[in-house]
């Protein structure tokens, strides 16, 4: 199989603004991963090429980037995946995940990002002395939790959403799955603040479920669902809506 | 070129990193410097469980744990760290529970455990369910949950900052020299106390279950400084990685009940493990895989074996083993269990493979996993530098980077996890009170010096060599000579190449050559640190004349405590070669006595 491996590059060193080298790469085998090709050329071909990765298993984040139109890891998205039939040569273009500023190639800024992150509160509120064992937690309480807790915070989601295009200051999906998680963690205290931050201006209303953030979950998190609870919750109370589903 | 100055540095923001730095900054002021973002690191890549004798669903004791760990190691554990190990993980696990680690959970609410290899009931010799888990994702939880708390605590992060060096005086740390990977400027860390917690060093094999970053750059640099490591020919290789590829198959597939199947439809591991089979320490079962794809016994000949965890094989197994629930009746598991307890493997062999292994065995092979090895320290987390364990004041190091040892010359799975817990703290702890006795000492003139002429010689270099084809070739060599099995021939050829690979780093040629989030010039570093511990790894296994644990050679095939049973120290000699010398082995409660499982 041969893809043409077109990819956005940007040095703000010597570029005065973005743009697409093409690579042709022959004799790949379809079960490799995007993120192999992008390794091939930066060991074999052109040693400036700039990109984040390191577990290549899905599981650190580092790879998230606009590959075909989509955001998705590099290291989970396999050629065959993005091959269509009767081409000579697979078609795939890469790009640096949109709504961040471009640091150089395929890596972005993902400052404003973890800030967003930062200001939910992201870390278990319970001021109680704690047992002299675990707190006790039943599976079905657990359950509830579950999908939000899958997030490595790539930006998959959040760069894939026209609200956060539009205006980002809007918290984004990441930032309201990982509140999620805490909000609808029976041992938590914090619900409350964390829901008044999210029913601010930047907070949970920008989401339009456009849907797009599910789609571009690597992990298969239900983000849209999730942003529906905490927007349940806001209106009815973090108790109510934990007993939706 | 910037200094900054704390009371205790921080390198590396894994597991065992932020464990310390949680504890470290409740006393005095500390900083986190991490080549990646803290929430990238490859703590996080950890599935299976982290061991801790709860007992939440059978009877279980820290002891067990204790000797499962020692005889795991073949002895070569120093013994009073395991015990500080084992007692310790029951605390870290009820401290990270409380922290919000979302644990799996019984039916009556509490943190939920499964089996793993090497842990038992040390009287009925059966595996007990120790391994506490988040599904199949307990080290990105522990990761997620630690970073959170130090969010909490308002610890100061440096993310994606490339430690380069350590500052010294006369063989005392002052702190270390790091380059801000976006801006390419070098920044001096001025510290009274710094931690080393850089992780493992993988990427000195070709397939390995290690992520990029994974390049052993403390090590390297504690070796170039004229300190030693320990116990670097002990290297694990865990037996299931996806075939071709190494990423990780949790051993809590076989918890699960999922056995290994040979090119004969065979479960072979009751040949080599006739007591608790599939769930024999990791160094056992690859190489068991290993002699069956020798004999021609692979999956249609060829280097790889099965593992199988669908229902209808691990239930017609768990009958023919006996297997029953406490209540006397049989032990099941559905393909919604599998879904529910192991969906990232689910995952990944879905994407990677197009497996599904609720239907079909997944392929595998044994992958470079997990050092054992280190930076030798004492029970708080101190570095030493000789035989008799001497201290270096102001010098730490935690987690795989470290070498405590209570892993020896095999750890057992979920070990890594409360190592890094139960050590992180105690390192954590007695840097605060190291700091609060301690004064800062004078930076010497230009501490950065020698780094950034380094630097600038890789990135002006014009030779040509590309980095990656030292780095691929080095890779080649170390699986085929110093992997599951080992001779002398082979070592001494890898020793050879290895040499010839090192006198190469002087004519590297990069293509970038500039400032700004440079990777090509952090490569080439790093592959040299990659050259620089396959030299001592390899020295120390061709002088160590026995099998034990994860070093198997095939030329002398036993143990021998009465001339082995000791420590590897290697230390790189001015002129470049490696000096080995030897420590002994902490004993206490257990005398060492044949392995068998």
């Amino acid at each position: 199989m041969n893809v043409q491996l077109g990819i956005q590059r940007f040095n703000p060193e010597n570029d005065a603004k973005p743009y697409w080298q093409s690579f042709l790469i022959t004799q790949v085998d379809p079960a490799e991963r995007v993120l192999d090709l992008l390794k091939y050329v930066k060991a074999h071909v052109d040693g400036t090429l700039t990109f984040r990765h390191s577990c290549a298993h899905g599981v650190c984040g580092s790879d998230a980037m606009r590959i075909n139109n989509l955001n998705r890891l590099a290291c989970k998205t396999l050629v065959q995946a993005l091959a269509r039939p009767n081409t000579e040569r697979v078609p795939i273009r890469v790009q640096p995940l949109l709504g961040l500023p471009v640091v150089k190639d395929l890596v972005v800024d993902m400052d404003p990002f973890y800030e967003h992150y930062r200001s939910i509160i992201p870390f278990l509120v319970n001021e109680q002395e704690a047992p002299g064992r675990e707190r006790l937690q039943s599976p079905e309480e657990r359950a509830i939790i579950d999908d939000g807790t899958k997030c490595i915070l790539c930006a998959c989601c959040t760069t894939s959403c026209p609200s956060f295009w539009a205006n980002g200051r809007y918290v984004g999906p990441a930032a309201i799955v990982q509140a999620h998680r805490f909000i609808f963690d029976s041992r938590d205290t914090g619900a409350a603040e964390r829901l008044a931050v999210l029913d601010r201006k930047t907070g949970v209303w920008r989401c339009r479920t456009v849907f797009n953030c599910t789609e571009a979950c690597p992990r298969d998190i239900d983000v849209t669902r999730l942003i529906g609870e905490v927007k349940l919750a806001i209106a009815q109370g973090p108790r109510r809506a934990g007993r939706v589903r | 070129m910037q200094t900054h100055v704390f009371d205790a540095v921080i390198v590396g923001a894994g597991g065992g990193g932020l464990m310390a730095a949680l504890h470290a900054s409740r006393a005095v002021s500390t900083a986190v410097i991490s080549k990646l973002h803290p929430l990238r690191s490859h703590t996080g890549a950890a599935q299976g469980g982290v061991g801790a004798a709860l007992g939440n669903l059978e009877e279980d004791r820290w002891e067990w744990h204790a000797y499962d760990t020692v005889k795991g190691s073949d002895f070569l554990a120093d013994q009073d760290s395991v015990d500080i190990l084992c007692r310790g993980a029951v605390e870290a696990v009820i401290e990270l529970e409380h922290m919000g680690l979302p644990f799996d959970r019984t039916p009556d609410g509490r943190i939920a455990q499964r089996p793993f290899g090497g842990h038992t009931n040390n009287e009925t010799h059966q595996p007990v369910r120790r391994a506490c888990h988040a599904a199949d994702r307990t080290g990105h939880m522990i990761l997620q949950t630690l970073y959170q708390q130090c969010l909490k605590n308002r610890v100061t992060f440096f993310d994606e900052f490339q430690i380069l060096d350590l500052v010294t005086v006369d063989r005392e740390v002052r702190g270390v020299v790091a380059v801000e990977i976006v801006t390419g400027e070098v920044h001096v860390f001025h510290s009274k106390a710094t931690l080393l917690a850089t992780g493992g060093y993988g990427r000195v094999w070709q397939i390995t279950s290690n992520a990029a970053a994974l390049t052993g750059d403390g090590n390297a640099i504690v070796l170039r400084n004229g300190f030693p490591l320990q116990d670097m020919e002990f290297y694990q290789f865990h037996p299931t990685g996806i075939y071709g590829m190494g990423i990780l198959i949790t051993e809590g597939v076989r918890g699960e009940g999922g056995v290994l199947i040979n090119g004969l439809g065979e479960r072979f591991m009751p040949r080599y493990a006739p007591t608790i089979k599939d769930l024999a320490s990791r160094d056992v079962v690859s190489r068991a895989i290993y002699l069956e794809i020798q004999a021609g016994r692979g999956i249609e000949g060829k280097d790889y074996v099965y593992l199988d965890v669908t229902p209808d094989t691990v239930n017609r197994y768990f009958k023919l083993d006996g297997k029953r629930n406490p209540d006397g009746t049989w032990r099941r598991i559905t393909g919604a269990d599998i879904e529910s307890k192991l969906p990232d493997i689910a995952d990944f062999t879905r994407t990677y493979l197009g497996v599904d292994p609720v239907r079909q065995p997944m392929p595998v092979q044994p992958t470079a996993h997990y050092a054992m090895g280190g930076i030798p320290t004492n029970v708080d987390g101190q570095v030493t530098v000789d035989e008799y364990a001497t201290p270096v004041p102001g010098l730490y190091a935690v987690g795989e980077c470290a070498c405590v040892s209570v892993h020896g010359a095999n750890r057992l799975g979920t070990n890594s996890l409360n190592d890094l817990l139960v050590f992180g703290r105690r390192a954590g702890a007695h840097m605060a009170i190291f700091c609060r006795e301690a004064s800062l000492q004078l930076l010497p003139a230009d501490p950065a010096a020698r780094v950034k002429a380094r630097m600038d010689q890789l990135r002006s270099g014009k030779g040509t060599v590309r980095p990656a084809a030292l780095r691929e070739h080095l890779q080649r060599v170390m699986m085929q000579h110093v992997g599951v099995f080992r001779v002398e021939a082979g070592m001494q050829q890898a020793v050879r190449e290895i040499h010839a690979l090192r006198s190469q780093v002087d004519d590297i040629r990069l293509d970038d050559r500039g400032h700004r989030f440079n990777t090509d010039l952090l490569e080439a570093f790093q592959t040299q640190n990659l050259l620089d511990l396959a030299e001592v790894i390899a020295a120390g296994a061709l002088a160590r004349h026995e099998s034990r644990g994860a070093h198997a050679r095939e030329d002398f095939p036993n143990r021998d405590d009465r001339n082995w049973l000791v420590h590897t120290l290697a230390f790189r000699r001015p002129d470049g070669g490696t000096e080995l010398r030897y420590k002994p082995v902490v004993i206490a409660r257990y005398q060492p006595r044949e392995r068998l499982y």
